[in-house]
């Protein structure tokens, strides 16, 4: 261990092959298998993946939100320099808020309903400085400015109800940065707005990091956000990391043909309408059975590229597959480079 | 809430004045001829029609009315007159306010000790849910809801008061009289009657503690680093509170009509005690009136339960 950082990559941010699972009724549920990540301060992690990959129980895990009793968790997650899964939860409790804040997808629901929106950022100042009462005030007031609520000074003596789903969105920003955390974890956070609104949020979550120098992740299921935001993506899929890359890299050389589906699945304006979309064909898998082998088998296309039917029985590791570059699957990477580039020419194709 | 008030005059009145009996025959006595019969059937004002009745009944209310009006004696009852029992040779107004402070502190007693245990123990369950305590926590609960009250009560009496005597027999007397004495008379009931009403609400206050320990924004509150103990009470109770104060209102204005088998039990001449001698012996004013008591209590209650609403929710609030 070395001194002041412990963590083994020395990043600011680094999950170590964290695994979280739950038993229940129908079996051991393998939420999150084996998820190693990390994050240089200051820059913007993004992970990607389906409904049930795992992203948001990676991000709860972080935060220390799993529920310990109802789950088995194993791992490592280093925040700068501390080891959070060995903490009790008193102590993460106080990193809670202060060192690591979280905003959710569903703004809606995220607010208490029956308190102001003011009272709920100044409970979260007070649960971590004993600041007075009229001093938290203000510097809500100055939040909600920040966070762009038109009339802040009225506005902070809202209900919920009272508000926009944006600006309950903006609300839920400016709480989560008011103790100026150093990491932030924006779980879908544009998932329940408008498409319009949907920007200005992401924007303000933009400009915001770079005024507070915060680290953020950022969950979302939608790749066509993430190109614009992050400096590297993470692809979950059935719990496990598929694919890992620069936001650049990516987006021009993806190499999972898992990722190659999401890209193809997503609407873009610069296409031609007549382009239908291409879903990935199947559902994702079971968490509860997941396949033997390559989690994405089932619903991979490119299964007869591999010998021996490797795909359906042996579980492919995530090797690199460039600088920064990671990837989980079992065509040769050479081979993989050509279908990612023949299936970018055809979605390139009808831009013409 | 007047429609709903004037309702109930039709219904309660018409419902026991339909009953099979002759009131005239049963406050007849034992030694009873047909002209006694008729004579108490024209002093009770049986023998006119029955619309003739319920006007005479309804502007009572508002304005008073005279009882026998040609006998040597008139009965004055002034408004509100809810009737004259010739059982107890009183105006039920009075027999009401003599019975309702007895029932109102028997009441008011045990609704503050049984939301204080049935609240505290139901957080206290949800804290620690599916471990040792919650189990514990929700069988007593359900030994608590199972047992009849006059089980718990004569329990109590043998025990506390014949066995260990612990406490004096339990004699009524005002708290501003004998405030011990009170105490040392109410003690026993109140817990009779919180023993009944905290198990239900501890039950009720864990699960609606779990119930919106669910919601986003809870794990918001988490996220915000608060303790455990202030995500729970600050946060999961006040959002689970609205049916709690729904079913606390509803539950001491039902008592407030009167713990009948908790005041036989403890002798307590409280609005249990009155409902049950009328009963017995077919004081007709009587239970109408204490009817229409009661029924006046539960839809005022549901006013104010009404009113809280929106004090607990911004939403329900008109601006």
């Amino acid at each position: 261990m070395n001194q002041g950082n412990g963590s083994p990559d020395q990043r600011f941010l680094a999950i170590q092959d964290l695994s979280v699972a739950f038993s229940t009724e129908d079996g051991l549920v393998r939420a999150v298998d084996g998820v190693t990540v990390s994050i240089e301060r200051g820059q913007t992690l993004a992970i990607v993946g389906e409904s049930g990959s795992g992203k948001s129980v990676t991000a709860q895990a972080v935060m220390g939100l799993v529920d310990r009793q109802a789950a088995k968790m194993s791992g490592q997650i280093w925040l700068d320099g501390e080891e959070l899964l060995g903490l009790s939860p008193d102590e993460v409790q106080k990193l809670r808020g202060s060192q690591m804040a979280m905003i959710f997808q569903d703004p809606m629901s995220s607010l208490h309903p029956f308190y102001r929106i003011g009272d709920q950022i100044v409970e979260a100042i007070q649960a971590h400085r004993s600041v007075s009462n009229s001093a938290a005030r203000r510097e809500t007031i100055e939040m909600l400015k920040k966070v762009g609520i038109p009339a802040a000074e009225r506005r902070v003596d809202d209900y919920p109800h009272q508000l926009s789903g944006g600006m309950r969105q903006r609300v839920m920003i400016g709480m989560a940065l008011i103790n100026s955390p150093a990491l932030l974890i924006a779980d879908e956070p544009t998932t329940a707005l408008d498409v319009t609104v949907q920007a200005q949020i992401l924007e303000l979550i933009t400009t915001l990091k770079d005024e507070f120098g915060t680290t953020v992740i950022l969950i979302t299921h939608d790749l066509g956000i993430v190109a614009d935001v992050a400096d590297h993506v993470a692809v979950m899929y059935g719990g496990r990391l598929v694919e890992v890359a620069p936001t650049g890299v990516l987006y021009d050389q993806p190499q999972m043909p898992y990722t190659l589906g999401l890209l193809s699945s997503v609407p873009r304006m610069d296409r031609e309408r007549s382009m239908r979309l291409e879903p990935i064909p199947g559902n994702p898998p079971s968490p509860i059975t997941l396949p033997p082998g390559c989690v994405f088998q089932p619903r991979c296309t490119y299964t007869d590229r591999v010998p021996d039917g490797a795909c359906a029985t042996v579980r492919p590791e995530l090797l690199p597959a460039g600088p920064d570059h990671l990837v989980r699957c079992h065509i040769p990477t050479e081979e993989r480079r050509e279908i990612s580039q023949e299936v970018l020419r055809l979605l390139a194709g009808a831009e013409r | 809430m007047v429609m709903l008030l004037f309702l109930l005059t039709l219904t309660v009145f018409f419902l026991f004045t339909l009953l099979p009996g002759d009131p005239a025959r049963l406050t007849c006595g034992k030694a009873c001829t047909p002209q006694i019969i008729e004579a108490n059937r024209h002093r009770l004002g049986l023998d006119e029609p029955i619309l003739t009745q319920y006007w005479k009944f309804v502007s009572g209310l508002f304005v008073g009315r005279v009882f026998s009006p040609d006998s040597p004696q008139p009965i004055i009852c002034n408004a509100p007159c809810l009737g004259y029992s010739f059982n107890h040779r009183e105006q039920v107004l009075t027999l009401i306010m003599r019975a309702l402070p007895v029932t109102f502190w028997l009441a008011s007693g045990g609704f503050i000790l049984w939301l204080t245990t049935g609240i505290s123990a139901g957080i206290y369950a949800a804290l620690r849910r599916g471990r040792w305590q919650d189990r514990s926590v929700m069988g007593v609960a359900l030994v608590g809801y199972s047992l009849p009250s006059f089980f718990i009560g004569l329990v109590l009496i043998f025990f506390v008061i014949l066995k260990w005597h612990w406490l004096p027999f339990p004699s009524w007397v005002s708290p501003f009289e004998d405030p011990v004495r009170f105490v040392q008379t109410m003690a026993l009931p109140w817990i009779v009657i919180a023993v009944l009403y905290a198990a239900f609400y501890m039950r009720l206050t864990r699960n609606q503690v779990l119930e919106v320990f669910g919601d986003d924004y809870i794990r918001t509150a988490r996220a915000k680093g608060l303790p455990e103990r202030t995500v729970v009470v600050k946060h999961a109770l006040r959002a689970g509170l609205t049916p709690i104060v729904t079913a606390a209102g509803l539950d001491l204005a039902g008592l407030l009509g009167g713990a009948i088998i908790t005041e036989s039990i403890f002798s307590l001449p409280g609005m249990g005690s009155l409902a049950i001698g009328s009963v017995l012996n077919a004081d007709l004013p009587l239970i109408t009136g204490i009817t229409l008591m009661t029924a006046t209590f539960i839809i005022f209650a549901n006013l104010v339960v009404d009113l809280l609403y929106g004090v607990l929710d911004p939403r329900v609030r008109v601006s």
